[in-house]
């Protein structure tokens, strides 16, 4: 049994200690949002926050979290990343969006004002493979610029 | 009658498309969503022709029990043939529905309007809408496909950037299939034949069982059900199957060129030779085995219940996979349903159809359990089908200006289409697998597979080809973006700069001089003058100019694209400028997106991407294993539409792809001053062609 905050809302997993965070959030709590890209911490997909920090889910083990705060894209609904995704029409398949919503967060949450370069250093790990990260950039800045709708 | 769109004609009945209930139009289509933006594109059109606002729509897509057949969403149709079709049976629809209205109202059908479904005479409501006229105005029936769409000057909704109405869902935390949840469902995995024709020896039942997973078996097909991830992971891992007659592939197959001494069904098409005398000169090309590697593995949902499979799945095609699928588990087509299902992106025919079949077989074992396969990332590397190793080689005589007048190209390729019977993943494992014919494809110039885009664009008096068919390829390949116009424009478009560059030609004028249809020289001249081509300075500077130009088929989206590059120890892109015409465009958005989209993924292809082979079959397993472009290398991409809204809309998906591995290489080579012909264009390629 592993208690923590996801979303703001206490919550206590049953999965053994060795479940991976991205499995339990996916499968025990039903947030789809975070996703599975390769279960290698490579690819970003499953991005979260622990207590802030970016971190990839698919590789952190629920037992390591008990009373950490675990925020999803779920989560970060209300945030202007959001709404400047939406209006740059940042996505093609939106399978990566979620990582890429969260890696966005992070880095707006220490840098409210990231240049160009600090955004591309940010999302670096980040994969896309439709090729949606031009507008994923300028959806960033926007969203650092409180240009959003 | 004129010919009607395929799809039309393939399903005449308006009601399959259409149904008008509770305010809202319901409308059924085969081309599916597959993260083109193709719901939104098809939505445009159908709102359009309707007079119904978008909000009206309740969409479905690909769905073997609901929507017509349509077969698969693939070669960039599915605005041409699809958006066509459904454009002339909604003008029909609404035709319908106001000759309805005109007789109730004992007025003339021409008097009468549309707007948001309501019908509406000199402006005002008359009291009847599509929804009160529905019960009388009977859609079972076939289209006559006579009823003329509106004049362009007349669109509202085709022909603006409308959003995407898919991606707030995604955002917000669903929308794929990996994400739907069926009441009692098993999580599966199925223990991958390791080669084909290899044989399930031993597995360790006993420690599958103990993990508090089960297993199923049915030939060499075996899989593991679990109640969830970590059950079933724990299982997978303690398996250990063992596994004979697996051949031991051979790490030089990862090559294009060990094409070349395989057997192959050779075919002759074009002009009569011999190519006459005069200057020539001749080239080959390459690119290995490359991987669609979507960020999502291939993920299905299968159930088997009174009677009837039903599977979700993010498959291009529900029907065929139907037939596919009824034909491997040898039951009628009809006690199958097939839902297509949101998946990640897909770029031709990925793992979709065998992660579908895993989890209907898989179903069909335990029934009334509904089982969901999801592939790990290792299986998408390894198993999915590849995009083909491929080799063009091209010759041409030249004339005393120096321009080609007798061209003679010869491919040498894996299939680019390998769908059918028999041909998924998990059909070889069953008890009934058969052996296989050889995969058909046509080597037909149009459209072409390994073909395609062969016959240049340009002005050549004479062209003749040989396509040598390669069935023995060591990794199961098919469609994949592009399917051989990528390496074949990658080939002539490079070609050409060669051939500019031998006879003293600057590549833009000698394209031109060469390119007879209007659109396409707007496009040469307008990218030309995006990227400031008469700026570009001599060979070997270190930095790069090139372009890449072509039709994608001859017949569809028109691409130019140049490239700005550096070039030290490898290539870094600097700034991508691409023109294109697509006719009318029903989203522009949408098609920049597409335009881009595409770029980014052929320059990844360009610069990085090949699939590795090993003693064990293909050694790419992971992302370390398969670098792809990320953001820190995509350059600043300026695009620019023609502006062509009276001819009829082209599909964009695909048209970029040989352009910009054209672009790239023809920009290293006028950095370096030397030509690199074979993908992807790394370091060691460079410290290569510097050492010939």
């Amino acid at each position: 049994m592993t208690s923590l905050t996801v979303n703001g809302t206490p919550r206590t997993s049953t999965a053994p200690p060795t479940a991976n965070l991205l499995d339990v959030l996916r499968y025990e709590f039903g947030l789809t949002g975070t996703r599975f890209g390769c279960g290698e911490e490579q690819c970003g997909a499953c991005l979260v926050l622990v207590d802030g920090v970016a971190t990839q889910s698919c590789g952190r083990e629920i037992g390591t979290l008990r009373d950490r705060a675990v925020t999803t894209v779920e989560g970060l609904q209300d945030h202007p990343v959001i709404a400047a995704l939406l209006a740059e029409q940042a996505g093609q398949c939106g399978y990566c969006l979620s990582g890429m919503v969260v890696a966005a967060v992070a880095l707006l949450s220490r840098n409210a004002s990231p240049t160009r370069g600090e955004i591309v250093q940010a999302l670096d790990a980040q994969l896309c493979r439709c090729g949606a990260h031009p507008r994923i950039l300028r959806a960033v800045q926007r969203a650092a610029a409180g240009d959003v709708p | 009658m004129n010919s009607l769109p395929k799809s039309l004609a393939d399903n005449r009945r308006l009601d399959r498309w259409l149904r008008f209930a509770g305010g809202q139009v319901h409308v059924s289509v085969g081309k599916v969503e597959i993260g083109q933006g193709i719901s939104t594109a098809l939505a445009q059109i159908a709102a359009e022709e309707l007079d119904v606002s978008l909000s009206r729509l309740a969409w479905r897509a690909g769905d073997t029990a609901l929507a017509p057949d349509e077969g698969s969403t693939s070669s960039s149709l599915s605005i041409e043939v699809g958006g066509a079709s459904l454009r002339l049976v909604c003008a029909e629809a609404r035709a319908l529905f106001l000759a309805e209205a005109a007789r109730l109202l004992n007025v003339a059908a021409a008097d009468l309007s549309v707007e948001d479904g309501v019908i509406l005479r000199d402006g005002t409501p008359t009291g009847h809408d599509y929804w009160t006229l529905a019960p009388r105005v009977d859609l079972a029936r076939d289209a006559a496909g006579t009823v003329a769409p509106k004049p362009r000057s007349a669109h509202r909704i085709v022909g603006t950037s409308t959003p995407r109405r898919d991606l707030p869902q995604k955002l917000a935390g669903g929308g794929f299939v990996h994400d739907m949840v069926l009441p009692g469902m098993l999580h599966a995995r199925v223990l991958r034949q390791p080669r084909p024709g290899a044989t399930l020896r031993q597995l360790d039942e006993a420690a599958i069982a103990r993990s508090g997973a089960r297993l199923v078996r049915s030939g060499d097909f075996a899989a593991i059900l679990a109640p969830d991830m970590t059950v079933l992971g724990t299982a997978v891992e303690a398996a250990r199957p063992r596994w004979d007659n697996a051949d031991t592939p051979d790490p030089s197959m990862a090559e294009a060129a060990w094409l070349a001494t395989q057997p192959a069904d050779s075919r002759t098409r074009g002009d009569e030779g011999p190519a006459p005398a005069g200057r020539t000169h001749s080239a080959s090309y390459s690119r290995p085995y490359i991987s669609h590697a979507s960020l999502g593995p291939s993920c299905a949902i299968a159930h088997e219940h009174d009677g009837i499979l039903e599977v979700w799945s993010h498959v291009q095609g529900v029907y065929p996979f139907r037939a596919n699928a009824a034909g491997t588990l040898q039951r009628d087509p009809e006690t199958i349903i097939v839902h297509h299902a949101h998946g990640p992106g897909c770029y031709g025919h990925n793992g979709a159809d065998d992660a579908a079949l895993d989890a209907a077989i898989i179903a069909t074992l335990v029934p009334g359990t509904a089982v969901r396969v999801q592939w790990s990332r290792a299986d998408e590397f390894s198993q999915a089908p590849a995009g083909t190793a491929m080799q063009t080689t091209l010759r041409a005589v030249l004339d005393a200006a120096g321009y080609p007048v007798d061209l003679t190209a010869s491919i040498t390729s894996g299939p680019h289409v390998n769908r059918g019977p028999g041909r998924l993943l998990a059909s070889r494992t069953l008890p009934n697998a058969q052996a296989l014919p050889p995969p058909v494809e046509s080597s037909d110039p149009y459209p072409g597979a390994g073909t395609r885009n062969i016959m240049p664009y340009y002005t050549v008096p004479a062209v003749r080809y040989v396509h040598n068919l390669v069935a023995g390829t060591p990794i199961r390949t098919s469609a994949l973006r592009g399917l051989g116009a990528v390496v074949n424009v990658f080939a002539l478009e490079s070609f050409l700069d060669e051939l500019a560059d031998l006879t003293g030609h600057d590549p833009v004028a000698y394209r031109l001089h060469m390119l007879a249809d209007p659109r396409a020289r707007h496009l040469v001249t307008r990218a030309a003058a995006m990227a400031n081509w008469p700026s570009r300075g001599p060979a070997g500077s270190g930095t790069g100019l090139g372009m890449g130009f072509a039709r994608y088929k001859n017949q569809s989206g028109y691409a130019c694209v140049v490239a700005q590059v550096e070039v030290d120890t490898e290539i870094w892109l600097r700034h991508i400028w691409c023109t294109a015409d697509a006719g009318l465009a029903i989203n522009p958005d949408g098609v920049r997106a597409q335009l881009e989209g595409g770029i980014i993924q052929a320059a990844s292809m360009a610069l990085k991407e090949q699939l590795r082979i090993d003693e064990t079959g293909t050694a790419t397993r992971s992302w370390a294993d398969y670098p792809i472009l990320r953001f820190s290398e995509i350059p600043p991409i300026d695009i620019e539409l023609a502006d062509t809204p009276d001819e009829p809309p082209l599909g964009m998906g695909e048209c970029t792809m040989g352009p910009t591995a054209a672009a790239i290489a023809n920009a290293a080579a006028h950095a370096l001053g030397l030509r690199l012909r074979d993908m992807p264009l790394t370091r060691e390629r460079i410290v290569e062609a510097a050492r010939k």
